[in-house]
């Protein structure tokens, strides 16, 4: 059975009409935008340690079955118990295993997009066990149930007087203010008692370490160092392409990764993690386990062009840049990954049955791959999938799901047309006099003109206008 | 341990990489690590530009010497009425510490127990936390720490306002220079950590708050 697909210009249009929506992100992407290009004003310091990060991810992924089994072994011999999951059921049966073994009551969550994929809370709260999101953005979202609108700024759709009133209404102890540190605040004082209580801690891993089996972490606000020293048990999920091959490629990561997320030079926090409590030690968890996620990625890696789209670090900078994304938020893609890097990796892992729309929600202008710090060629990528969408091929799952004989009807004509200096100098002449007649409403050009103005034809054609300017005909 | 561990999944999934890598193989990559190596900074400058760097996310920071650091963080804690200091008794500067300490005023709580056995102290009743440092790196601004079984992970993260011991003489250049040269990849330690400000988040409309899960307060003392 083919999953019902997700109307992307549905959702879109529904944002497009929400101005506080529109004011919210529009502010939030400038501000973004204008930091990180401080970062990067030294263009040959960006571009040497670009093609370094980008060589980092390209050489791990060169090697990824063995760096994944490196790390494997390496983990495990610091005491770090590995699992694998080729499914989200897969990895949300593998957290539930461990935290009913240890009678997991609360899970504190530090920020990880994996577990968006999983829809852990939802499945964990359905096991009645609670799972509180910890980063700040996160625990918002949640408050307000809903769903991130941005992978480093999962709040960034609301305005603090939304975020005053949704803490007014859902935390006992809250007072109406709309004074940002002293709303952090009420989030430090709920959430602390969650940490001291928690039976598990929950993170992603930016970056996972073959050669010393290190997870390591970057975070602003101390929740993630919490999530992962607190709790008596620390889970960390990791999709199967985060892995690195050497403790040395790490830095060109971290060097980039806030830098292009939010302008800043480096994280308050990089917690790098290599084993669980030893003896002796006071405190950190005494278990550590890692879940490594297929959920697709295998797929992806199975084609040489597609598997460049593994190399993401999640820095979210091309969200910031995205014309599309700017106007409608991140919501209407109803996907964990929005924005460019979403629009190439959902469909790859949910299928253009589900997802065939979303490659389409892209003008092509570029600006991702300008500022992408790894290099994916974004937008050639999302050529691809495009063509994968209309032609039954073995790459994308349910490629050809979006083929539609009306469509592939109108290219032969037109590539007829185009071939033929008869054919075409008629159907432009034809388009000149009668095009603006025709209502938006005809079948085949509805789909353009629902979402767009409708195209004014010229009354007379460019060959014409040429002709009389004495330039020959071919 | 009882889950499973899944043993299928990971064979199916590995040997699906290895097929489609074998495939479609792609030419070795080599790195060219120059540009991270050649970030260097004169020594008079890495002070200032760490400070620098630190300062602008709201670090403070306060000088003393070798001999007077621990009255210099007795006065400043007095001055900022802190009563509790959690430090880590068994390490060197904390027996100095412990040994420059008069009056026990704020009170020196030593961080000597599984922290199972103090939990709700620690994040009830401590003021400040005081830790030393690896040194610090110039081109982000941050702390190294490598934390022990005498000086814990939490002595850090808990307290609402973290002191670090920073002497002048451990300034280096970039944190891959220091992983590099000082060869942690033979190594690592349960857990390394880079500390760059006090704890701090936008996700409030971009508006910067410090202190939402960590310290809310970094005071770094530079040992001259
Ligand atoms: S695709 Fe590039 S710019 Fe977008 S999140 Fe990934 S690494 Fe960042």
């Amino acid at each position: 059975m083919v999953e019902s697909s997700v109307n992307f210009a549905k959702a879109s249009s529904a944002a497009l009409k929400d101005p506080q929506l529109r004011a919210n992100f529009r502010r939030a992407m400038d501000g973004l935008m204008s930091k990180r290009a401080v970062q990067f004003a030294d263009t040959a310091e960006w571009n040497g340690v670009r093609t370094l990060a980008a060589s980092v991810r390209m050489r791990a992924l060169s090697k990824l079955p063995e760096l994944l089994e490196q790390l494997e072994a390496n983990c495990t011999k610091n005491g770090i118990q590995v699992h694998w999951a080729s499914t989200t059921d897969e990895a949300n049966a593998i957290v539930l295993s461990i935290m009913q073994r240890v009678n997991a009551k609360l899970v504190v969550k530090g920020k990880s997009m994996v577990t968006e994929e999983m829809h852990l809370n939802a499945f964990l709260e359905q096991h009645g066990i609670e799972s509180l999101e910890s980063d700040l953005g996160e625990y918002i979202v949640q408050l307000d149930e809903a769903m991130p609108s941005h992978i480093i700024m999962p709040a960034i759709h609301m305005n603090t007087k939304q975020i005053a009133h949704l803490f007014k209404q859902k935390i006992k102890e809250a007072e109406y203010t709309e004074d940002v540190a002293q709303l952090t605040d009420l989030a430090r004082r709920v959430l602390r008692r969650k940490f001291a209580t928690a039976d598990v801690g929950m993170s992603g891993v930016n970056a996972a370490v073959a050669q010393t089996g290190t997870l390591c972490l970057i975070e602003n606000e101390g929740n993630g160092r919490m999530c992962t020293t607190v709790p008596p048990v620390h889970i960390a999920v990791m999709g199967l392409e985060k892995v690195v091959e050497k403790l040395e490629d790490v830095p060109p990561i971290i060097s980039l990764l806030p830098r292009s997320a939010t302008g800043q030079p480096i994280t308050t926090y990089v917690n790098m993690i290599t084993s669980p409590r030893k003896p002796g030690e006071k405190d950190g968890p005494r278990e550590i386990h890692l879940v490594i996620l297929d959920n697709g990625r295998s797929n992806v890696y199975a084609d040489a062009e597609l598997r460049d789209t593994l190399r993401c670090i999640r820095c979210g900078a091309c969200m910031n840049h995205c014309p599309v994304y700017t106007k409608v938020g991140g919501h209407a893609y109803e996907a964990p990954y929005p924005g460019p890097i979403g629009k190439i990796l959902v469909p790859q892992m949910e299928g253009l049955a589900k997802r065939g729309e979303m490659p389409h929600a892209c003008t092509m202008c570029n600006a991702c791959v300008e500022i992408c710090p790894v290099k994916i060629p974004i937008v050639e990528i999302m050529g691809r999938l495009r063509a994968e969408a209309v032609h039954p091929g073995n790459a994308v799952k349910d490629a050809g799901a979006r083929g539609s004989k009306a469509e592939a009807m109108v290219w032969k004509g037109w590539s007829t047309t185009y071939a033929s200096p008869t054919a075409y100098r008629f159907a432009t002449a034809l388009l000149a006099k009668l095009g603006n007649a025709a209502p938006s409403s005809l079948p085949l050009l509805k789909e353009w003109t629902n979402v767009r103005s409708k195209p004014r034809f010229a009354a007379r054609t460019l060959h014409d206008l040429a002709r009389e300017k004495g330039i020959p005909d071919v | 341990m009882s889950e499973p561990q899944n043993s299928g999944a990971r064979n199916t999934i590995l040997s699906k990489l290895r097929a489609s890598r074998d495939a479609h193989p792609v030419p070795p990559v080599a790195s060219d690590f120059t540009v991270l190596r050649e970030k260097r900074w004169d020594p008079a400058e890495r002070l200032e530009r760490i400070k620098r760097l630190m300062e602008a996310v709201h670090t403070e920071f306060i000088e003393a010497t070798e001999q007077d650091w621990p009255a210099v963080v007795q006065d400043f804690l007095a001055r900022e009425g802190a009563r509790t200091l959690l430090f880590a008794p068994a390490t060197p500067d904390g027996a100095a510490l412990a040994k420059g300490w008069t009056a026990n005023q704020p009170e020196l709580v030593p961080y000597d127990g599984e922290v199972e056995t103090f939990k709700e102290r620690l994040f009830d009743g401590i003021d400040a936390g005081i830790t030393s440092t690896l040194g610090a790196i110039a081109e982000t601004g941050s702390l190294v720490l490598w934390p022990t079984a005498e000086e814990p992970r939490l002595l850090s993260l808990v307290p609402h306002m973290h002191l670090a011991l920073l002497r002048a003489d451990q300034l280096h250049d970039t944190l891959w220079q220091v992983m590099t040269e000082k060869g942690w990849a033979a190594g690592m330690p349960t857990n390394a950590l880079l500390i760059s400000g006090p704890s701090k988040t936008a996700d409030i409309e971009q508006t910067l708050a410090y202190g939402v899960h960590g310290p809310k307060r970094l005071v770094v003392v530079i040992i001259k």
